[in-house]
Parts: structure tokens; sequence; C-alpha cells
């Protein structure tokens, strides 16, 4: 019966939905700080007739343009730092040129079970995670040292200048490295693991790797993209609707930022990943199709 | 504020207002094709009640199916409303491009050499990435 409606749905019906679902994740997607493709592809993976490609190469431009969105004010406001950003950045797109070309090798249902795993360890992440607003970084390491990657931070609510540095360059070298892969195999757009890395493992602050993490983002998921967009597994009847629905419901959910209580969101938006991380991995295991 | 530190702000700041510019067109771009394809305003390679036909298969029965290549055999069709959304898509994987040339001619002319070799070497990455020789198998 539902295979039947999906068959006989008029073929407006599902890009009609992708955008309603886009613009609800859209508004819940910005007060609780993620980014939309961490929720668009396990969400449109687990309750839409679409092949895995296509929700994947969607997801990553679902993630792509809130990052080119943001990117400039985040950069004209310096909270998006160009010299912490860029070292970082070279090596994730790099890698996620990687995922991506094994994600599309892969067999479906190893990627589908896979993104189950990762869902499920991002939510444990989301909901254990406790960032710093300014860790204490005695001594930056050579490597911060050789690319001046230092500055000061002035804070909007209060006026007040914060000088900052990183250290442990190279261990976040190598862990964006990783995040570059995931990003590229899952399409999922990479924030929740690029703000952690550069907040407690580099010691940047909190709203400078808010912002850094942002348009490290840019980059990352562009590079990702082009394979995507190469290999056909772009479709501009789901990848239209979903970012027009999430821009526009970020909008909305920029506004409510002030309104809402973030924990409540955040909350749910860890329980919608727990579901549709468990239902990807039951996809992918044939238990739950 | 030094010498440096002010190119530093201008590298940021041409960055954004490129970036800025480059989105604005991009999106646009998306949105316009897209109508243009949803409400048969300019013809398709694909048909769009063609499409979910299509979407539950693989990329590559996708290609197959519709007679592309991986790569740029898109390209080819680009005056059809779907090949022109990814056109546009095309376009904003590609804009910070220019972002990172502006920035690495900031960093080179205040002798900032290894972030201007960084922002030249992620260019080459977004090319190698846009250039459609990878292939996954």
């Amino acid at each position: 019966m539902g295979a039947e409606l999906v068959a006989q749905a008029p073929w407006w019906a599902w890009p009609l939905a992708l955008f309603l679902v886009c613009f609800l994740l859209g508004i819940i997607a910005v007060p609780a700080g993620v980014g939309g493709g961490v929720l668009f592809v396990p969400i449109v993976a687990g309750f839409f007739p679409f092949h895995l490609d296509f929700v994947r190469g969607a997801g990553l431009l679902v993630a792509l343009s809130g990052a080119l969105a943001a990117a400039p004010r985040l950069l004209d406001g310096g909270m998006a730092r160009l010299r912490l950003g860029l070292p970082l950045a070279l090596v994730a797109s790099a890698s996620s040129i990687v995922g991506a070309l094994v994600g599309l090798a892969l067999p479906v249902h190893v990627v589908q079970v896979a993104l189950g795993v990762t869902i499920l360890g991002i939510t444990l992440v989301m909901a254990r995670a406790r960032n710093s607003e300014f860790p204490r970084v005695d001594e930056p390491d050579a490597l911060a040292r050789a690319l001046h990657i230092h500055g000061v931070f002035r804070d909007p609510g209060t006026g007040r200048e914060i000088p900052w540095q990183v250290h442990r360059t190279p261990l976040g070298i190598v862990l964006f490295a990783g995040i570059g892969v995931l990003a590229g195999l899952f399409g999922l757009g990479a924030g929740w693991a690029n703000l952690p890395v550069l907040n407690l493992v580099m010691g940047a602050p909190l709203k400078v790797a808010a912002g850094t993490s942002g348009f490290i983002l840019s980059l990352v998921d562009s590079s990702a993209a082009w394979i995507y967009l190469n290999q056909g597994a772009v479709l501009p009847i789901i990848a239209a609707p979903s970012v027009i629905g999430m821009m526009l419901g970020a909008r909305i959910g920029a506004r409510l930022l002030g309104v809402v209580k973030a924990v409540t969101i955040r909350r749910l938006v860890v329980g919608l990943l727990l579901f549709a991380g468990l239902r990807a991995l039951g996809k992918g295991l044939g238990i739950w199709t | 504020m030094t010498d440096n530190e002010q190119g530093r702000r201008e590298a940021a700041l041409l960055y954004a207002r490129i970036l800025a510019w480059g989105t604005r067109v991009g999106l646009a771009m998306l949105v316009l094709s897209f109508l243009a394809y949803a409400f048969g305003l300019v013809a398709p390679h694909v048909p769009i009640e063609e499409v979910p036909k299509l979407w539950s298969s693989p990329a590559p029965a996708y290609l197959q199916a519709t007679g592309l290549q991986p790569g740029w055999d898109w390209a080819r069709f680009v005056h059809r409303a779907d090949m022109l959304s990814l056109a546009a898509i095309a376009f904003l994987a590609s804009c910070s491009i220019a972002c990172l040339a502006a920035a690495a001619r900031i960093f080179f002319r205040i002798g900032e050499r290894p972030v201007a070799v960084i922002c030249l070497a992620e260019i080459a990455v977004l090319a190698l990435a846009a250039s459609g020789l990878l292939v996954a198998h």
C-alpha cells in the first residue's frame, strides 16, 4: 500500500514534501547550532524514496548553500579567521574528495549502515559535548606560530577584546582529514565535528571556532559537491527544493534564536538524530525497510 | 594596526565581498532555473515527470538512462532547464575560487607567503575536484 502510494503520487508531491521538511529542518537547525546537512541526509534517506546517492549529493548542497550564505558575514565580523581556517580546509577538502569517491563506489547497504553508525556517534557527541567559551592555551605550537594563527577577538556582546592563539595544530589537521572523509562519504556537511575540534582540541574561542567552522564548510563541501555533480549524483528536482526550503527555514530559525530555549531545540535535534540514525542502521541491515 | 594586520583584514573583507556576490548570483540562478524546469518554461534534458522513475536507482543508472557520461558531459546541454540548474550548482561550488585567488594576492603582497601558498593549493584541490578526472568505480 505504501509502495503503491509512492508510485501513484504525482511528480510534484515529493519535491513539495521535501521543501516542507527542509523548511522545518532549517527552522530548528539554526537555534540548535547545527548545519542542515547532518539532519537532512539521515531523515531524507530514511523516509523519502530517493536513492542514497542523490540524497548525499543534495545534502552536500544544502550544507554548502548554508555555509556560503553565512561565510561572508562571519568573515566580515571577524568571527571566521582565514589563517585558522585555510590550512584545515585544505586538508579537509582534499580528503572530502576521497570520501566522496569511496562513498559513491561502495555498495549502498554498506554506506547506509556506516551512515547509521556515524549518525548515532554524532548524536552521542552532540548530547555530551560541552564546549568552552575561552579555552586556555598557554603556548601556541610551532606550526601555529609559523602560520601566524592568532588574533584578537572582539566580543560583540560585551565589547571586550580577547587575544587568542591555538595549540595542537598538527593533531587538528589529522582530525580534519578524517572530518573531510566523513563529509564526502555521507554528504553531511561537518559543522558538528569542526566545532569541537577547533574549540576543544585546538583551543580557539567558541565564537571564533563556530565562525571558522562555517568558513571551512564552504570549501570542504565545494570540493565534495563537484565529485557528486560530475558523477551524476545531483538531481535538480531533489537539490533545488531542499536548498530553497532549508535557506528559507534558516531565516526563521535565526529570528527564533533569541526567543526559543536552545537547550529544548537541541534536545529535539538529538532525538531526531537518534531516530534517523536507528532508521538508517535498520534500513542498511535490512531489518527496518 | 600594523601593515600586516591591515592586509589580513583587507584579505578577509575582500574574500567576504566576492563570496557574498557569488552566492547571491548562484542562488538566484538556482531558483530561476528550477522554476523554469518545474513550470516547463525551458525545455529540459530529462522531462521532470520522468525523474521519479529514475530517482530510486543509483547515479550511474541515472546517467545511463539519460544518455549522459560522468564528468562535464551535462554542460553540453546547458541550454536545457535541468542542466541549467546543474550549472547554477557548479557556479555555487566554484565561487570560492575567485575569493581564494584575491586573498592569495593580498597575502603575497604583505609577505605572508605560507598562507598565500595554502590559498593556491586550495584552488588546485577545487580545480581537481571540478575537473571530472576523478571517477568513482
